[in-house]
């Protein structure tokens, strides 16, 4: 399916643009694990094992804004994206091609963050993690959407998490739900909804934030 | 080919044109003329298909796939070299025999030798001539050039004016330049924008 | 307006436990049922606007989310002072209500973080389309998380065997809603109604130029 060659085409580009480039993800990765420094520092002593895991979704939410906020700068510069636009390929493979890549830096930082928080503070079970990888999915699908939005305007630094910020509430209560509760599962139902959702939105609507 | 009646383009209050007839014909060549700021580059995004009039009727004949623009922008990756780019946007617009006809582009525009280097490493007149490339790679009916000339040297002015004479016929051009004289022979139809 | 009030305050019945804070609900729910209905006819404006193309939705889909918000304060402010009569404090995050409004409050005023950012066109209404949406579908997502995320201790007005109220309350409510709804709407037209005037003073302005 042309489709799919098409979004392989266009993440393997970013994917090389990121390694020749390479200030997104080594800046991702400095950046979780210093705020997992950070947190060890902030929370006072007795605060119980369960603040740990919601100060790990905070870490996770903000490493992935700052991944974010750099997907579309490669579109940026020089004008590619009114290149990409015009190609006879349906637009929201551009989308999908950025959101599976800035998924696949996200969790390369984690692959590294994640082994960190366990050595730091707690252990993670299979729950978990799989409640990382539907997060991931979910903010990353989101993200590249309102990144795009975001990139056509002046203030983009600041509005981007403006605008990802309370999208990603319901991700942090999901992934804190399936470290934390008994009944994780529920809450990767959860996410795995959230994830329909707003990944299937994006899709549908990126259309309209890259044309006029 | 392209059909335009009563354009007008609207950035919510700012008009940047209105009331703009034009008629390309197929096989036509057409030079769009004006000061710094009428609207040139606009209407060349509007026909390109880049974006929507806000008023009247537009016309063009073809389909993106058959559409070669290039903008003040040369609209190529920095960090990717002058095969990388031209392989995706060959991919792209699925071009027949994607490896050779990058070679040839290369070649006919002098950037062989620079082929494997990085764009973030070009003069803005290689830059431009890969600009062109990526334009021509697909073997667009319709090109859309806007100020093609402003960022060449005299050799590659040059090289583009060869280019132009060979693929003028059955190709329909649309140019847009503030230099009118040097495309006076080329051009079947004229817009001037005030 | 002033007979929903009016109702409201002295002829409604006291409810046992909750008493005059029980007033405030009369104007607290309606007022957050007309922040969803304003969020979603947003939503639907968006929606016919990028199906459509015609530039007024944008400018309806703009004053349905902008009077949507301002509710959504309302409702915050109303729940606040309920929560003061009943609880005692300013704020609960066990009212799920309070808190799935917290979060559209916050994610509407992005929205005009957005369109203050953007310049005004076709990509600023696109936008601003596209982000309505996601508000539209964030409302039920969030109502979800969020109650997984707590036991629900809202009271309920609505049980599956009818209202938790006594005909004169339920009577009244109804009243109170309807008068809520009249003033969004009428808020909503006027506002419309001068935002276009505004439009069409600066086209004439532009024309005349």
């Amino acid at each position: 399916m042309t489709y799919l060659a098409d979004v392989a085409a266009l993440t393997r580009k970013d994917l090389r643009v990121e390694l020749r480039g390479r200030d997104t993800l080594p800046a991702m990765l400095l950046f979780v694990l210093s705020a997992l420094v950070v947190f060890h520092f902030a929370l006072p002593e007795g605060s119980g094992d369960t603040a740990a895991y919601g100060l790990l979704w905070v870490a996770i939410v903000f490493t992935a804004l700052l991944g974010l906020a750099r997907a579309w700068v490669p579109e940026q510069e020089h004008g590619v994206l009114d290149g990409l636009v015009l190609a006879p390929c349906d637009r929201s493979a551009i989308w999908l091609a950025k959101a599976l890549a800035t998924l696949a830096f996200l969790v390369a930082a984690q692959a590294v963050a994640l082994p960190a928080f366990v050595l730091f503070f707690e252990p993670l079970d299979a729950t978990a993690l799989a409640g990382v990888l539907l997060a991931d999915i979910g903010i990353c699908a989101v993200g590249s959407l309102m990144s795009a939005m975001a990139a056509a305007s002046r203030a983009r630094e600041v509005l981007l998490p403006l605008l990802v910020l309370p999208l990603a509430i319901p991700l942090v209560i999901g992934g804190v739900g399936a470290s934390v509760s008994d009944e994780g599962g529920r809450f990767l139902l959860f996410l795995a909804l959230y994830d329909g959702v707003f990944a299937v939105l994006s899709w549908a609507s990126f259309e309209y934030v890259v044309t006029e | 080919m392209i059909r335009a009646r009563d354009l007008e383009r609207r950035y919510g209050r700012r008009r940047v044109f209105t009331g703009v007839d034009v008629v390309v014909p197929r096989g036509g060549f057409g030079v769009v003329t004006g000061p710094n700021g009428s609207g040139k580059t606009t209407l060349l995004r509007l026909f390109a298909g880049l974006a929507q009039p806000t008023r009247g009727a537009l016309m063009v004949d073809t389909d993106r796939s058959r559409i070669g623009y290039v903008a003040h922008e040369p609209l190529v990756y920095r960090e990717l070299t002058a095969v990388e780019n031209l392989d995706l946007f060959g991919r792209l617009y699925h071009v027949p025999e994607r490896r050779e006809r990058i070679g040839m582009l290369l070649e006919r525009f002098s950037l062989w030798e620079a082929r494997n280097e990085r764009v973030s490493t070009y003069s803005r007149g290689m830059t431009q001539r890969l600009a062109l490339c990526r334009a021509l790679l697909h073997d667009p009916d319709l090109l859309v050039l806007d100020e093609p000339y402003s960022a060449l040297d005299e050799n590659g002015a040059s090289l583009l004016d060869r280019e132009l004479e060979s693929l003028a016929g059955d190709r329909t051009f649309v140019i847009a330049t503030h230099d009118p004289g040097r495309l006076d022979r080329l051009a079947t139809t004229t817009v001037v924008l005030a | 307006m002033g007979a929903a009030l009016l109702l409201a305050l002295v002829i409604a019945p006291e409810d046992a436990d909750q008493g005059i804070s029980q007033r405030i609900f009369y104007i607290h729910v309606p007022i957050a049922l007309t922040a969803y209905f304003c969020f979603g006819l947003g939503a639907l404006k968006a929606l016919l606007l990028l199906w459509r193309g015609e530039e007024r939705y944008d400018l309806e889909s703009y004053v349905a989310i902008h009077q949507g918000t301002i509710f959504g304060a309302l409702t915050l402010i109303t729940g606040a002072i309920w929560a003061r009569a009943s609880w005692g404090v300013w704020w609960t995050w066990s009212s799920n209500q309070l808190v799935l409004f917290l979060v559209l409050f916050l994610f509407y005023c992005a929205y005009f973080m957005l369109r203050y950012s953007l310049e005004e066109g076709p990509r600023r209404a696109r936008s601003s389309a596209v982000y309505a949406l996601f508000g539209l579908a964030l409302i039920p997502v969030s109502f979800l998380a969020i109650r997984l995320a707590d036991d629900f201790i809202h009271p309920t007005v609505f049980t599956r065997e009818g209202p938790q109220m006594s005909g004169t309350m339920f009577a009244t409510f109804c009243v109170s809603w309807g008068a809520v709804t009249l003033l969004a709407y009428v808020l909503y037209r006027v506002e419309l109604a001068g935002k276009r005037l505004d439009a069409d003073l600066r086209e004439l302005r532009e024309a005349l130029r």
